[in-house]
């Protein structure tokens, strides 16, 4: 048996240190170019027009996409109305009330499945189950698929939130006579608090760029958002239409909605972080 | 003249146990809690084994034992927080004032109002220092802002904090330092009026210094709580407390005067921990 000469394990550390320094610079690196390309193509859509006026036509100057961006924005409170408190019941279920159970084994499990299965069967479920039935593309339907979408995120970042909480602060609350679920609301809660709103916060930044299930359920529409049971203005399918488009000042549109999509989700990634750098110092 | 002992004025020196080697107390001692024949599982695992135990009303008992050896578990029966998990399974009689905490008709709330816990890590609650010590306040009593600031400021002296956070009562009580937390966990315990405070090895996590204030605190609190402490710190059980029971493998291997089994226990696994040969 030969010995290993020190020199060779020193190199093959090096060169295992060089290639994964070079993995996480590729990442950060194509990070930096999509917001570069992002942001030079983007930019100049993005006028006050643009926050306040409805499409032009292709070919005519001016007009805006001040339809989608109300669109969406009705699209993902709706979203997060519905999606967000069935999450956190749900994680308070998995985390206080469930536990090891059957039932929550059978809920986290069901939670990983529908984290991952791809937005647009989503999309397709609820074309089925509410499009078709209904007679029709809708608002409602399309914040109903991103409700969905939210779900599992909400459920399981709360119940990693709640499961922070050490079990003697519940013990506390319950050891002075306090119900369960006032210990949940009151103490636990609060215990999590700051937890529970990154969780949201995430869910929400998750769904705002999602397209395919908005496809086959609030579809797109020209018009100003009238009612959420018809067809809905909403940026990610316009950013999906127009960039198909051949026309030059629509494929503009198409860049400027990406880099506000792009702007918000970083907004509310850098909130989270934010959030959670000064809970660690209190 | 017949002198009767309640409550509150309980005689200065704890009786000498009969000395006929049964875990009870002597007749002139009157008991807050009395376990017979307690048995604990864990699932299939047991790990309590025919448990009796005396607990003298205004006295301090010192749990000890080694580490594993069942004192967490025997005290999480007094106020049953052990039925916050599945798969725990008592069996036996605790007598709380004479009456079975494990009767139906018990109410459970009442029962963790009149038996208050402390942990081994102090646990504030995300609320101001005021709003912890009114939390179980407000879950057992209805009065004016008036009332609760004082209740709650009687609550902060009786645990001997009221001068280090008088001005910052809305100061978030995770804020404090680790005896602080111990001790607003201890004026918590204390407002909603308990007659048993058990204690987890509650200085466990804490510097020597605000140790010594807990230990001062228990002896204080002596005179209108019954009190029973686990601890691993065989120094502390003998400074602190009247009675010590000593645990071994979910037995109590022997129970007495403090006095006594720190200078002559009747067993020689019980010296033998005491002198530090084990444990
Ligand atoms: N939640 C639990 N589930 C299963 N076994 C436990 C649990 N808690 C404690 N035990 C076991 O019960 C025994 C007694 O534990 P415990 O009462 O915590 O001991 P101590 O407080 O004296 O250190 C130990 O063997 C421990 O492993
Ligand atoms: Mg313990």
């Amino acid at each position: 048996m030969k010995e290993r000469s020190i020199g060779f394990r020193r190199n093959i550390d090096l060169v295992v240190k060089a290639l994964s320094g070079l993995a996480a610079l590729t990442g950060i690196a194509f990070l930096v170019w999509i917001l570069i390309v992002i942001v030079v193509k983007g930019l100049g859509a993005i006028r006050p027009e643009f926050f306040t006026q409805l499409p032009a036509p292709p070919m005519m100057p001016g007009g805006g996409l001040g339809n989608a961006i109300l669109g969406t924005g009705i699209i993902t409170t709706l979203a997060t109305l519905i999606g967000v408190p069935i999450g956190l019941m749900a994680g308070i279920f998995l985390s206080e009330f469930g536990r090891d159970s059957f039932l929550a084994e059978l809920v986290r499990y069901a939670t990983n499945i529908l984290m991952g299965t791809p937005s647009i069967i989503i999309g397709v479920f609820v074309y089925v189950i509410m499009v078709a039935p209904m007679g029709g593309f809708s608002g409602y339907s399309g914040s109903v698929a991103l409700a969905i979408i939210m779900l599992p995120v909400v459920a399981r970042t709360t119940e990693d939130m709640l499961n922070l909480v050490p079990d003697a602060v519940r013990e506390s609350a319950l050891a002075l006579g306090a119900p369960r679920w006032k210990a949940t609301v009151g103490v636990v809660f609060r215990a999590a608090r700051t937890g529970l709103v990154t969780g949201s916060l995430l869910a929400v930044a998750r769904v705002s760029g999602e397209t395919a299930p908005l496809l086959f359920t609030a579809l797109n529409s020209p018009f100003w958002p009238r009612s959420l049971s018809e067809p809905t203005a909403n940026l990610p399918v316009t950013i999906f239409n127009y960039a198909m488009s051949p026309y030059v000042d629509w494929q503009a549109m198409a860049w400027g909605s990406s880099l506000l999509i792009t702007t918000v989700i970083l907004g509310i990634t850098v909130l989270v972080r934010t959030i959670l750098g000064r809970r660690k110092t209190t | 003249m017949i002198t009767e002992h309640t409550a509150h004025e309980p005689d200065p020196n704890p009786q000498p146990l009969s000395g006929t080697g049964d875990d009870s107390l002597p007749g002139s001692e009157p008991i807050k809690i009395e376990t017979r024949g307690l048995t604990f599982h864990y699932g299939h695992q047991q790990v309590l084994f025919e448990n009796n135990l005396d607990v003298g009303a205004n006295r301090v008992t010192a749990i000890i034992g080694p580490s594993g050896c069942g004192k967490s578990t025997h005290l999480r029966v007094y106020n049953r927080i052990f039925e916050l998990y599945r798969n725990q399974r008592v069996e036996g009689k605790v007598l709380l004032d004479g009456r079975d905490i494990f009767h139906p008709e018990v109410d459970l709330l009442e029962l963790r109002r009149k038996v208050g816990m402390i942990f081994q890590t102090p646990t504030p609650f995300s609320l101001s220092v005021f709003e912890n010590v009114a939390y179980g306040l407000k879950l057992h009593y209805r009065m004016g802002r008036g009332e609760m600031a004082e209740r709650v400021e009687g609550a902060l002296h009786r645990a001997a904090l009221w001068d280090e956070v008088k001005d910052k009562l809305n100061h978030s009580g995770t804020a404090l330092s680790g005896g602080q937390q111990q001790r607003l966990c201890i004026a918590r315990a204390l407002a909603v009026q308990p007659e048993v405070i058990l204690m987890d090895e509650p200085t466990s996590a804490i510097d020597p210094v605000a140790t010594a204030k807990i230990e001062e605190l228990i002896h204080t609190l002596k005179k209108d709580y019954t009190l029973v402490v686990v601890t691993h710190n065989m120094q502390q059980a003998a400074r602190i407390s009247d009675y010590t029971a000593f645990f071994y493998e979910g037995r109590i291997v022997e129970f007495g005067l403090t006095k006594k089994i720190f200078t002559r226990p009747d067993r020689k696994q019980t010296e033998d921990y005491i002198t530090g040969r084990f444990g």
